[in-house]
């Protein structure tokens, strides 16, 4: 991916993220993930519905991998089964940890495909997707 | 300052965390290397000619360590695995059997974690209160330590620089009314041993703790120091080789006299040599230069800072050697990240005092701290690079 471009999306997402602030709902699942390598501490949101994720929002203070990461997921996120998103977080992570995966299925989240060249950074890139797991437990 | 000492400096590194770990001279690596090329063997133990090099070197240290800050005897000097091991077992090897439910212990809220979670372990095992100071402008007044104390007031601990914004406490007017108020005045010492000078009878501290690696020496070997009549009192929280003198299987013991009872097991001799062969290095150059080249940096830099607008520094009026800044808007890690890229170490995060954000009311910050060996030099490379920091996400991404 052309590295301008990439860093447009990322800033965008940064500057100007998705669902950022939470809200008074009890409808909503929140988890706080907090990076146990860093000082990333980001609380994420989520509302099921009808077997479909309806809503995510989020809010936190964390870097620029984070927050974009986190932004881009709510993006990707909202309106997918448990099995759409399954396939998702199963390609995302295999593009984190250099394995095979296709890159149709992630849109936006493909800016970090070579966050491997920052091992630090790679948990930054997951952070968001740590609590993701937490709700696919749930659905 | 003493550059070429370091090996490590002869590659392209601007190593700004002081706070964390300290880099390493010749003469202590060469101190380590030595006990494992020249003379290894066990202490306290052999009768050949090197274990008892060994016995003769480890020893040497204690009396070295006692002099460095100033103590009054060897049995006053354990030797530990680090600043947190010391405080642990000032906790639990002496705290947990002296003070009594009701007790309070008088800490505050910028401590490191090593000075907060055993006392709230022990507030959870035996009913101890722990009590935090109120910081005025974030630091600790001898006015505000005694307004806090009451009849409860059993111990006061203390770091004596902080980690997170490097403000230096009045510790030996604290040791003073801690002495008149027959208070036991526990000190951690990993922030301030390496950088000025400590006298423990001067500044009435009844136990003292620090680290081996802050101050040149290598990881995992520390300084427990406590005055004579704490320790024949401290009961041991490791058990086994090196400490006891006889035992039978019905449950007779006896442990050995101090400070073997508390030393269990195959010391770290190899850090423990090293961590002499450290003191011996900054007794040579004296604390008071150090200080004095450390005081001089930071003045450097808070007036080269002027140059570049949009960095927010917390801690200008503290004495201590480091700086605590954000560039304004941007993530502390972030600006780490960016720093790195030109090979300058600094450290982003809450630096272990996670609960110092309820007052200071910023979360994260990023940490320069300084050691003798840093220059100025240094510093205007630094400076640069944050001026161009509108490049930050041009970099980092």
């Amino acid at each position: 991916m052309d590295p301008t471009l990439k860093r447009r999306i990322m800033l965008e997402h940064y500057e100007h993220p998705i669902n950022r602030g939470l809200i008074e709902d009890d409808t909503y699942i929140k988890i706080n993930t907090n990076n146990e390598s860093c000082i990333d501490n980001l609380d994420i949101m989520y509302k099921i519905e009808n077997g479909r994720i309806s809503d995510i929002r989020f809010d936190g203070e964390a870097c620029v991998i984070s927050i974009s990461a986190t932004s881009i997921m709510i993006k990707n996120l909202i309106g997918k089964t448990k099995e759409q998103i399954m396939e998702i977080l199963e390609n995302y992570e295999n593009m984190i940890d250099q394995r095979e995966y296709d890159e149709h299925i992630l849109g936006e989240l493909n800016v970090y495909h070579d966050i491997y060249q920052q091992p630090n950074r790679k948990k930054c890139a997951l952070l968001p997707f740590e609590s993701l797991k937490k709700i696919l437990e749930k659905m | 300052m003493h550059r070429e000492d370091f090996p490590i400096l002869k590659q392209e590194l601007i190593y700004l965390d002081n706070s964390a770990t300290t880099l390493k001279p010749q003469k202590v690596i060469d101190a380590v290397v030595d006990y494992y090329t020249k003379y290894t063997a066990n202490a306290h133990r052999g009768d050949y000619d090197n274990s008892l090099k060994v016995d003769m070197m480890y020893e040497e240290v204690r009396t070295k360590v006692k002099d460095f800050i100033h103590g009054n005897d060897e049995r006053e000097i354990i030797f530990t695995s680090g600043t947190t091991d010391s405080l642990n077992r000032i906790v639990f090897g002496y705290m947990k059997y002296f003070l009594k439910p009701g007790d309070e212990v008088l800490i505050t809220k910028a401590e490191h974690a090593s000075n907060i979670l055993p006392w709230l372990e022990l507030e959870k095992e035996i009913g101890i209160k722990v009590k935090y100071i109120p910081l005025e402008n974030h630091l600790v007044t001898l006015k505000n330590v005694e307004n806090n104390i009451t009849d409860k007031t059993k111990v006061i601990s203390l770091a004596h620089i902080t980690n997170v914004l490097g403000d230096i406490r009045p510790i030996t007017e604290i040791g003073k009314l801690c002495r008149d108020c027959h208070i036991l005045f526990v000190v951690d010492g990993a922030q301030s041993v390496p950088h000025i000078k400590i006298d423990v009878n001067e500044m009435n501290i009844d136990f003292l703790a620090f680290s081996a690696h802050k101050m040149l020496g290598p990881t995992g070997v520390g300084v427990l120091y406590g005055r004579l009549g704490l320790l024949e009192n401290m009961k041991p929280t490791c058990f086994g080789g090196g400490m006891n003198a006889t035992f039978t299987s019905t449950g007779e013991v006896e442990y050995k006299s101090l400070p073997s009872r508390l030393e269990a097991g195959t010391p770290n001799i190899a850090g423990v040599i090293g961590m002499g062969a450290a003191i011996d290095y900054l007794m040579d150059i004296g604390m008071e230069n150090i200080t004095k080249q450390e005081r001089n940096l930071k003045a450097y830099f808070l007036e080269k800072a002027k140059e570049v607008p949009n960095l927010v520094i917390y801690n200008k009026e503290m004495e201590g050697s480091l700086i605590a800044f954000n560039i304004d808007g941007i993530f502390s890690q972030d600006t780490a990240v960016y720093l790195n890229h030109y090979h300058i170490c600094v450290r982003a995060g809450n630096h272990c005092a996670k609960i110092l954000k309820e007052d200071l009311l910023v979360k994260n910050t990023c940490r320069i701290s300084f050691y003798f060996y840093n220059t100025e030099k240094e510093i205007d490379q630094v400076i640069e690079v944050l001026k161009k920091s509108k490049e930050i996400f041009q970099i980092v991404l």
